[in-house]
């Protein structure tokens, strides 16, 4: 038989029965547009974190106190509770002397009660330095962020985040007016403009004060970080090397830092969230399965009440093969049709999604519009086999009596 | 053209064995006009059916154009039924979903011949029947006349050797199964061997030559001169 004959052939029961065709064309293409949703979700996701780390420039180094290596069983220092050697603001001046170093901005993070006007709120606080703005590369709505005086010391200001703004001050102006961040005043110099998340804090809520207040604040010497933006990307490691070694110096000789590159951090975002993409997209293809043991249950009544015309096919010459060819195909034609239908509704679905909310990138990967292709057709391959089998293993003379 | 020789089909009905032919002996010569009668249960259909390659002897021998058919797989006989045997059943079995051209299309479908050759034969064979001007109607849309005809039409597109009719005026009225009785007896006359089951005497009369079954056994076999 010819091809053309049998795409025929197969095409004219789908036009005959449609009903039956459209209900599994919308199993089918459901399964699809769950695994393009799914993963373009997953793929948005992914897109978002990276996104965000991306913004904080890929010429960044992050100082963290404490090795991260695991030390051959429990070390004396591990079991007598020793904390590592704290990283300090004097350790972070110290890095100014490294020539590729463009900016450095020490981070203490904490929590304490904003007040104003006999209102509080709990807010996030940040210690850093002006260079932060820059290096996060933040906009501010109104007033300016921190005045770039030392790190060992500086004037009490702060900048705050729109909600705690609002929160506080209503829809008056907030700039120069004097609050109290836990037992310290500061004087408010700008309010951020920024809405989306860092370093797992909402900047919406969050007042940043210079570092040296923050220390004061918290009553603690140790900096939750340095960030440190590099000026030339090329000598990443280099700086990496010299940083490492100058801490070292200043720590007694004992290397009780980690240095990561953003690098190292975007790529295993990277990774988990490409695992979490595939793993969305292979819950979703289950459902491509069963809409292919429907396609099996629908393909075995047709072979039951086409037994009248598949014994016909028989008498007038039809060879078992082709019986089989003519309901796989027929499968196949439901699978893919299906899965371009679902391709088409999965992919729409997702521009609408994008239009609809703009901030977060709805992404469905280019892999999982085959993959699902393939997998529908394949589970119409699969489950249509079984049927036509039975078809073609008919008796001509049962099947011709079985029905009209 | 048609040799049977101790030709046997036993069905299994429960834990009995029913014996639908019983050692069956048979010669029909090229371009015979046979007609097979019997009651329900005589055998006649499974005779048909046999002499099909639809069905399988369990013993005996069947030897169609000298060749034994006894050993063949489902693909040859496929091929045989496509090529030499040509089927005309009571209830017309034409595919719904298909217009008269392409049921009768259908064997040549099959057997993977060029679409334009197809044409000029399926035309030629509605022209034979006399229904060119029905080509593209569907069944549902056609009289039981001439659904039959376009079955026959069908039947004989590839031109075979034998044709076998399993009642076809069955489902008819008179004057329909009348003109369906000509149109075969037609064909018989241009060089086609036919063998008719029925139950219609009158149709049975008419052939050249009568058999009749009883109990899987042929009982009388007669020329009508």
């Amino acid at each position: 038989m010819r091809l053309k004959d049998l795409l025929f052939l197969s095409y004219t029961t789908l036009i005959r029965y449609p009903l039956r065709t459209i209900m599994l064309l919308i199993a089918t293409s459901i399964g699809v547009m769950a695994v393009i949703l799914l993963t373009a979700v997953g793929e948005g996701a992914r897109d978002y974190i990276t996104g965000e780390f991306r913004s904080l420039g890929t010429n960044l180094l992050i100082v963290i106190p404490g090795r991260n290596e695991t030390s051959g069983g429990g070390s004396p220092a591990g079991l007598a509770g020793l904390s590592p050697r704290p990283l300090t603001i004097e350790d972070a001046q110290s890095l100014s002397q490294i020539d590729n170093i463009r900016r450095i901005a020490p981070l203490v993070m904490g929590e304490a009660p904003a007040q104003y006007d006999g209102l509080e709120r709990a807010a996030p606080i940040i210690g850093t330095t002006p260079e932060f703005l820059i290096i996060r590369q933040w906009e501010m709505e109104s007033g300016s962020f921190l005045p770039g005086a030392s790190m060992r010391y500086s004037p009490p200001v702060c900048a705050i985040g729109k909600e705690i703004k609002s929160e506080l001050f209503g829809d008056d102006i907030a700039i120069g007016e004097w609050m109290r961040i836990g037992d310290r005043r500061c004087r408010v110099a700008g309010v951020i403009a920024e809405e989306g998340r860092t370093i797992g804090l909402d900047v919406q809520k969050a007042v940043v004060i210079p570092v040296a207040l923050g220390t004061a604040l918290f009553n603690r010497d140790s900096l939750f970080r340095i960030m440190v933006d590099v000026e030339n990307s090329s000598r990443m490691d280099q700086t990496k090397q010299s940083i490492l070694s100058l801490i070292k110096r200043r720590h007694q000789g004992k290397e009780d830092i980690t240095v990561i590159k953003q690098d190292t951090v975007l790529q295993s975002f990277d990774n988990i969230f490409n695992v979490l993409t595939m793993a969305l997209g292979s819950i979703a293809s289950i459902s491509l399965f069963v809409a292919g043991i429907l396609i099996m249950n629908v393909m075995l009544v047709a072979v039951s009440q086409r037994q009248a015309e598949i014994g016909l096919l028989k008498a007038i010459g039809a060879q078992n093969k082709q019986i089989n060819n003519l309901f796989v195909v027929e499968a196949i034609m439901l699978s893919g049709l299906g899965a371009i239908m679902g391709l088409i509704l999965g992919h729409s679905v997702t521009y609408a999604l994008k239009v609809a909310f703009p901030t977060f990138n709805f992404l469905p990967p280019m892999w999982a519009s085959y993959v699902s292709l393939i997998v529908a057709l394949l589970s119409g391959i699969v489950f249509g086999l079984l049927p036509a089998r039975r078809a073609a293993k008919l008796d001509p003379v049962e099947a011709l009596s079985g029905n009209k | 053209m048609i040799r049977l020789e101790k030709l046997s089909r036993e069905f299994q009905v429960g834990n009995q064995v029913v014996h639908a032919l019983d050692e069956v002996d048979l010669v029909i010569n090229e371009n015979e006009y046979v007609s097979i009668m019997g009651v329900s249960g005589s055998g006649k259909s499974t005779l048909l059916n046999i002499l099909g390659l639809l069905d399988t002897p369990t013993s005996g021998d069947y030897i169609l154009s000298g060749i034994n058919t006894s050993k063949m797989d489902d693909d040859e006989m496929a091929g045989i039924r496509s090529t030499k045997i040509g089927f005309v059943f009571q209830s017309f079995h034409l595919i719904p979903r298909l217009t008269a051209f392409e049921n009768i299309e259908m064997p040549m479908i099959l057997s993977g011949i060029h679409p334009k050759e197809r044409s000029n034969m399926v035309n030629f064979a509605l022209e034979r029947v006399g229904l060119t001007d029905r080509s593209d109607h569907r069944p549902e849309q056609l009289s039981g006349g001439q659904r039959q005809r376009v079955a026959i039409a069908r039947s004989i597109v590839m031109e075979p050797d034998v044709l076998l009719a399993d009642e076809p005026t069955g489902n008819l009225d008179s004057t329909s199964g009348k003109e369906v009785v000509k149109l075969i007896e037609e064909l018989n006359l241009s060089g086609l061997t036919l063998i008719v089951v029925t139950h219609d005497r009158e149709m049975g009369e008419r052939s050249n030559r009568l058999i009749r079954l009883k109990d899987g056994k042929v009982i009388t076999d007669q020329s009508n001169t």
